[in-house]
């Protein structure tokens, strides 16, 4: 059952998404940062965390998922610090998933060659 | 000033414009962007399982998650395959966090022949650069606001 939530909660996101690809002219690069945003809004209004319990991967794998997160992490750690979690919650919380992007990749910018677009 | 040889000029550019702009057929879009999005969702439920039956937490397993599905993706978008897979899926390759992984990894692997600190250093953040900016600024924002609103015990 989890599988089937996740399947349809994260395909339903991405054809939405798509409707916003094909009608208007924004870019991916735009896109992202607005999936982003509006997760970290989403999820400070307390909407995303019932969705997300329900969808499991579905929810989490979208970079709505990635705002939850970078909001999760934010007000953990403004309970726990305070004033000074401000400045730390945000990067402690998305630490994993950036982490990951670039130490990958720049490996594999020392593994695998450019190649011309067809 | 418009003389009527521009205009028709503009209008036959209009028109061709129109002609050689793919055309884009919104439901099958949609489709595949469905269909690709869910099956990456699904990966993506099974790590979490995995990781779960290795003893993780609920949150360390969606930390494994997204880990996995990066390095998938980046070793996928090193292979060429990632951007097959995007001609595709559209939307349903962008939205989840293995398009962010991509597009990190695809400009990493581009630009490295302008060299270490120029190349690589600097175009690796051509797309996590905006992400990581606005989702650290927004959270930042509303962390304030959060945290007024603790403060004065508004919200407890």
């Amino acid at each position: 059952m989890n599988y089937f939530h996740a399947f349809w909660v994260g395909g339903l996101i991405c054809a939405l998404v798509q409707i916003l690809l094909d009608r208007t002219k924004l870019m991916p690069g735009r896109v992202m940062v607005l999936l982003v945003c509006s997760g970290t809004l989403l999820s400070a209004l307390g909407l995303y965390k019932p969705f997300a319990d329900f969808a499991g991967a579905g929810a989490s794998v979208p970079l709505l998922g990635f705002g939850h997160v970078l909001w999760e992490g934010m007000k953990e750690a403004i309970d726990k610090d305070g004033l000074l979690g401000l400045f730390t919650g945000g990067f402690t919380a998305c630490a994993a998933g950036v982490s990951a992007a670039l130490i990958f990749s720049y490996i594999a910018s020392w593994i695998f060659r450019p190649r011309m677009r067809k | 000033m418009e003389n009527p040889q521009q205009k028709k000029k503009q209008q036959e550019y209009a028109r061709y414009v129109k002609q050689v702009t793919p055309m884009h057929c919104l439901p099958s879009n949609m489709a595949k962007a469905f269909l690709t999005g869910g099956i990456i969702c699904v990966i993506g439920e099974g790590i979490i399982s995995l990781a779960e039956t290795w003893g993780a937490s609920q949150k360390d397993a969606g930390t494994w998650c997204s880990v996995i599905l990066i390095l998938l993706s980046v070793i996928l978008t090193g292979l060429n395959i990632y951007p097959k897979i995007g001609r595709f899926g559209g939307a349903g390759s962008l939205v989840p966090i293995t398009g962010f992984a991509n597009s990190v990894a695809a400009s990493a692997i581009e630009f490295k022949a302008e060299g270490q600190v120029f190349g690589i250093g600097c175009k690796i953040f051509t797309i996590a650069g905006p992400v990581i900016l606005y989702g650290i600024m927004s959270s930042w924002i509303l962390g304030v606001i959060y945290y007024i609103l603790r403060i004065t015990e508004v919200i407890s």
